[in-house]
């Protein structure tokens, strides 16, 4: 349930990005390699932003897809359900996470 | 720094800072993982805004506070010569009985401390006495519910309860899980993950995350293999998959089995020892 403290670094965060003014949708921007739950982590928002400032605000995730990029042969590779740092087309580990350790707040709405 | 502070009951809260006044520069060279490294943009005048909703671009990642707060604990644990080691497993793994056996056997020739993350008790932290360590027990369960991980302002506060000028190598043993701990830089200079041949060998595929974050896995109990169906191959393959470089010590808290190769890998990290018979 670390999604708590995630939440209390949302708020946070919205907090302060939003100046005073009135937040309706907080957009997070959420790694396949990251270990949040979106259910939990709606759950948690509603508990954490209850009573402030942010109550009522949307939480919006947009799910990254995780991906590497070979550092031996360049090419890039999707990673689905498998979490294997191997380069699909030539089977290297030395690989490198292009995408998919994101946990950002990449914006909010704001009336 | 300075941007929060944690209260007594657990809470943190942030202050106003100046946006312009904040450092990125404080970033210790070669701390890890700040990809993008996004901070909140100036979000400007908005008093003209009249109706509507309107978009304000953030881009500040979430851990940031966090990530702060740990590079404020590795300055500090650096600047007594400590360094310091992240411990986490599952509930169970024996992470505490590796740690009681590292402690004796390094009693004597490193100066020990140790953070004691726990839900509710002090059991942990008894356990570990004895041994010349300094131990700082951190109980997690005075926030909401218990927490299921040490963060980095935890591990600040319990090491105010250390004298680091006295200590060489910091054994930071967190709560058993193996999801949360993941997520939280503390401020150590490694991370290690106690896995036991109890757990199944399907584990570094069920918890890419933490596997993929540690320096070396330790695959403790050992001494059951003969009783277990556990594939040890195919464990050691698989964390392979997700962490290639990760060091894996396979050993037996409870026979002694293996230690030699995990205190020696232990005692190399610490930069010098002040006491000993050696």
């Amino acid at each position: 349930m670390h999604e708590l403290s995630l939440c209390r670094s949302i708020a946070a965060i919205a907090h302060r990005a939003a100046a005073g003014r009135q937040v309706k949708v907080i957009e997070l921007d959420v790694g396949a390699l990251r270990q949040v739950v979106p259910h939990a982590l709606e759950h948690c928002w509603r508990l954490v932003s209850a009573a402030t400032d942010l109550a009522g605000a949307q939480l919006a995730v947009n799910q990254i897809p995780a991906r590497l990029a070979c550092r031996e042969c360049g090419e890039t590779t999707d990673l689905d359900d498998l979490p294997a740092m191997v380069c699909g087309p030539c089977g290297s580990t030395n690989v490198q996470v292009t995408s998919g350790d994101e946990f950002l707040v990449r914006s909010l709405e704001v009336v | 720094m300075g941007r929060f502070h944690r209260h007594d009951d657990g809470t943190v809260h942030s202050h106003e800072h100046d946006h312009d006044g904040h450092q990125h520069g404080e970033h210790a060279p070669g701390e890890p993982e700040h990809p993008e490294h996004a901070h909140e943009h100036d979000v400007g005048d908005h008093s003209g805004y009249q109706t509507g909703t309107e978009r304000i671009e953030v881009l500040e990642r979430i851990f940031d506070e966090n990530d702060h707060a740990a590079a404020h604990n590795r300055e500090q644990l650096e600047a007594n010569g400590v360094v310091a080691v992240n411990i986490m497993s599952s509930p169970g793994s024996g992470k505490t009985s590796l740690i009681a056996r590292s402690l004796a056997a390094l009693q004597g020739h490193v100066r020990l401390g140790i953070v004691e993350g726990d839900i509710e008790t002090a059991i942990d932290a008894e356990r570990l006495g004895g041994y010349g360590a300094q131990v700082s027990l951190l109980n997690t369960g005075a926030g909401f519910g218990g927490e299921c991980h040490l963060d980095a302002p935890m591990v600040a506060h319990a090491l105010t309860g250390l004298d680091l000028g006295a200590i060489d190598l910091l054994l930071i043993e967190n709560v058993g899980n193996l999801v949360c701990p993941a997520e939280f830089d503390v401020g150590a200079h490694k991370r290690v993950i106690v896995a036991s041949v109890t757990e199944g060998e399907d584990k570094p595929l069920k918890y890419p995350v933490m596997f993929r974050v540690v320096d070396a896995v330790v695959v403790n109990k050992t001494d059951l293999l003969p009783y277990l169906d556990f594939d040890l191959d195919q464990f050691l393959a698989n964390i392979k998959l997700v962490n290639p470089t990760a060091r894996v010590f396979l050993v037996s808290a409870k026979t002694g089995e293996g230690l030699p190769e995990w205190l020696d890998w232990l005692h190399d990290l610490a930069p010098h020892t002040h006491v000993g018979n050696d």
